[in-house]
């Protein structure tokens, strides 16, 4: 008799099956259950017109963060300060929902707001285990922990609110194996932004993808974090990376977590949290983490990327005419022309933040790159965004507000801010910008922005030079 | 829900691979908190020559008269055709509703993101998955032919094109499901509540630690 060997992956879907339907569907308990102000409020609706309650109150943590302004002046007044009357409505019914429910909220100006993948970690609400979901795409980073956690649409953000489960069905397994030593300078952006463009926007279609091999094992947390949240980047709802010591050490004495006896019991059952040796996945990719060299995206999907020191490519060598249309119109988009070096786009912004980056390894990094240096003088604005008022105290608990303040780099309160510019944080039209978000889309960052998605060491340098440069020689 | 039974429309074309939900609906029409309205700026920023805002009406906005969703010809149209890895990127359910509202009620593509296909379904919109070669047939037949209509039957999974030629496509039978009758999938799954209470018991038993973890 052999014994069935499990993915980490299917270790968390079995654990969370409530029934296995006769139609193929399978009913999966959701531990923890994450809203922001954007994709809630119809589902909140929902709710009240079929006269039905929230499932489980206490699984539900919800914060703002898409629409709150980041500058102090503006946040200072709280909700009233959001100048967009109709960003203001939305932050607003949010917080309406949340009293009349009875959820926890960490309100506009609590310590403890920030960008949900930033705090649902940080204060101990997503551990190791559980499974997690949130009406976000990049809920994926909370696999970090060792969770099934993704993104799901707002008809489900009902339903989870209303049944404590989801309809889903089982996805695909893929081990993504990141092996070697990452050179001097490296970090996990430019791992996973390897990743994509490795395998495409769409190689992880259908997956859950597990993130493994010695890179990974000797990633910090935070690093794991921005190479599980890129998992969508990648076509894949789930990202995610096994337990261990990293992980509880993580985790231990965290708000939320476990204490005393259940911290022993918790511990115990989340070292159980790998996938099995000889576990089979559908899919392997391996990756070389010694030849990753600094990476920058120079088009709008997060696959059009290249190295520090490459070009920008020419479609009349891609042979499948849609894809080759694709890069055309990228580069008209983003205004460079083909066999451009990327160390001469000039840049007019630079955005430091997002659920990507915006921890306090982050904070730390792109601090060190910019101490003692001056922002370059073509660059008009270079703002720092914390990812949780958490971050931020302790940011300037060791003096990096200074940091980047004297380098003349703008210091921020914690939001999404621009990486998707629904609050007053945006690129304008034709602008370049920096950025250590996710996401190159057209428009993303502003009407008509150009965005270059980077490491926060590369969106530092290119802060004070004006222009990419590659950070190892920086 | 809107339910999806048989359907033919006019087909309308979004020819480019890996269309993102921000250039489905961009997110300054994400700060409504209504499920509908969303129609008149799908697409906002391939339609239109300026950039759109919340609560703007759309009337004598300058028309991007080169965007094929604008062209006479594709007026009226209910079913888009498009390439791979339709919908990705931010899982906002703004881009099914947008599609709905702006009239469509099918897809047809090669693939699409996971986030938006399981999306789709739930708001009604029919996401088909045809090969890669059919879909380059149906954009030929498409572009030679004005008024191209296709035929959906999501009961019998078929689309037949106007010279009678009939594709075969799948979909998860639940989904389907609830798709063809119009269903609350909220209302079915509490039809299992004793099932969700019995594994809550077990859990709280397992893994006290996931429960009332505010309170600590």
């Amino acid at each position: 008799m052999t014994m069935t060997t499990k993915t980490l992956y299917d270790k968390l879907w079995d654990a969370h099956i409530v029934k296995q339907r006769d139609d193929g569907s399978t009913l999966i308990y959701i531990d923890r259950h994450i809203i922001h102000e954007v994709t809630s409020p119809q589902a909140f609706e929902g709710l009240r017109l079929a006269g039905r309650q929230p499932w489980r109150i206490d699984s539900i943590l919800a914060t703002p963060d898409h629409n709150v302004p980041t500058t102090p002046k503006d946040r200072a007044s709280g909700v009233e300060g959001i100048e967009d009357m109709v960003s203001k409505i939305q932050v607003k019914t949010l917080d309406e929902n949340c009293d009349s429910f009875g959820i926890t909220e960490f309100k506009i100006n609590d310590r403890r707001q920030g960008i949900v993948h930033v705090i649902g970690p940080e204060s101990g609400a997503c551990l190791p285990g559980m499974t997690v979901v949130c009406g976000d795409s990049h809920t994926a980073t909370n696999g970090a922990l060792g969770a099934l956690a993704h993104g799901i649409g707002t008809s489900e953000v009902e339903h989870v609110l209303a049944t404590q489960c989801l309809v889903a069905k089982k996805m695909k397994n893929m081990l993504i194996k990141v092996d070697g030593k990452l050179g001097k300078g490296l970090t996990p952006k430019d791992v996973v932004l390897a990743i994509i463009a490795k395998i495409g926007t769409a190689g992880g279609t259908g997956y859950a993808i597990e993130f493994g091999g010695q890179v990974l094992r000797n990633m910090s947390m935070e690093g794991r974090m921005t190479v599980c949240n890129m998992a969508i980047e990648a076509g894949a709802r789930a990202g995610m990376v096994a337990v261990d010591q990293t992980t509880i050490d993580y985790v231990k004495g965290r708000d939320f977590a476990p204490k005393g006896e259940q911290w022993d019991t918790a511990v115990a059952s989340w070292r159980r949290l790998v996938s099995d040796e000889n576990a089979v996945f559908d899919k392997v990719v391996e990756i070389d983490g010694s030849v990753i060299k600094p990476q920058v995206s120079w088009g709008t999907s997060p696959e059009m990327v290249v190295d520090i020191d490459g070009v920008i490519p020419d479609p009349v060598q891609e042979k499948d005419t849609v894809k080759k249309a694709g890069i055309e119109r990228a580069l008209e988009y983003m205004g460079l022309s083909a066999g451009q070096k990327i160390t001469d786009i000039q840049l007019d912004r630079v955005f430091i933040g997002s659920c990507t980056n915006s921890r306090i390894e982050d904070m730390r990094a792109a601090a060190s790159v910019v101490k003692g240096r001056q922002k370059a003088a073509n660059v008009e604005e270079a703002i720092v965004v914390p990812g949780s008022g958490v971050v931020k105290a302790q940011a300037e608990a060791e003096g990096l507000d200074r940091i980047f303040i004297e380098a003349g780099l703008e210091w921020r309160e914690p939001g999404c801010s621009m990486c998707l510019a629904m609050n007053a944080d945006k690129l304008g039209a034709g602008e370049h910008c920096a950025s250590t978000s996710n996401r190159n889309f057209e428009g993303r960052q502003g009407y008509g922005g150009r965005t270059h998605l980077v490491s926060p060491e590369m969106a530092a340098a290119a802060a004070i030079a004006g222009h990419f440069v590659d950070v190892r020689e920086f | 829900m809107k339910s999806f039974t048989t359907h033919t429309g006019i087909v309308a074309p979004m020819d480019r691979a890996n269309v993102d939900t921000d250039m489905i609906i961009p997110k300054q029409f994400l700060k409504s908190i209504k499920r509908s309205g969303f129609g008149k700026n799908c697409f906002d920023e391939l339609r239109y020559l300026d950039e759109g805002q919340p609560d703007q009406s759309c009337e004598g906005r300058p028309l991007n008269t080169e965007f094929p969703l604008n062209f006479p010809r594709y007026q009226g149209a209910s079913v888009l055709l498009t390439r791979e890895n339709f919908g990705c990127g931010s899982s906002r359910e703004h881009a099914p509703w947008a599609l709905g509202d702006y009239g469509f009620r099918a897809i047809i593509a090669p693939s699409y993101a996971d986030i938006f296909y399981n999306n789709s379904f739930k708001s009604g919109l029919l996401p088909i998955i045809l090969d890669g070669s059919t879909v380059d047939q149906m954009f030929t037949e498409m572009y030679e032919t004005e008024g191209y209509e296709l035929t959906i039957s999501l009961k019998n999974q078929q689309v037949v094109t106007p010279s009678g030629q009939t594709f075969a496509f799948e979909t998860d039978e639940f989904r389907r499901h609830c798709l063809l009758n119009g269903l609350d999938d909220i209302g079915l799954t509490l039809q299992d509540a004793d099932a969700i209470h019995a594994y809550e018991v077990k859990l709280k038993d397992q893994s006290p630690w996931l429960f009332d973890a505010f309170k600590r």
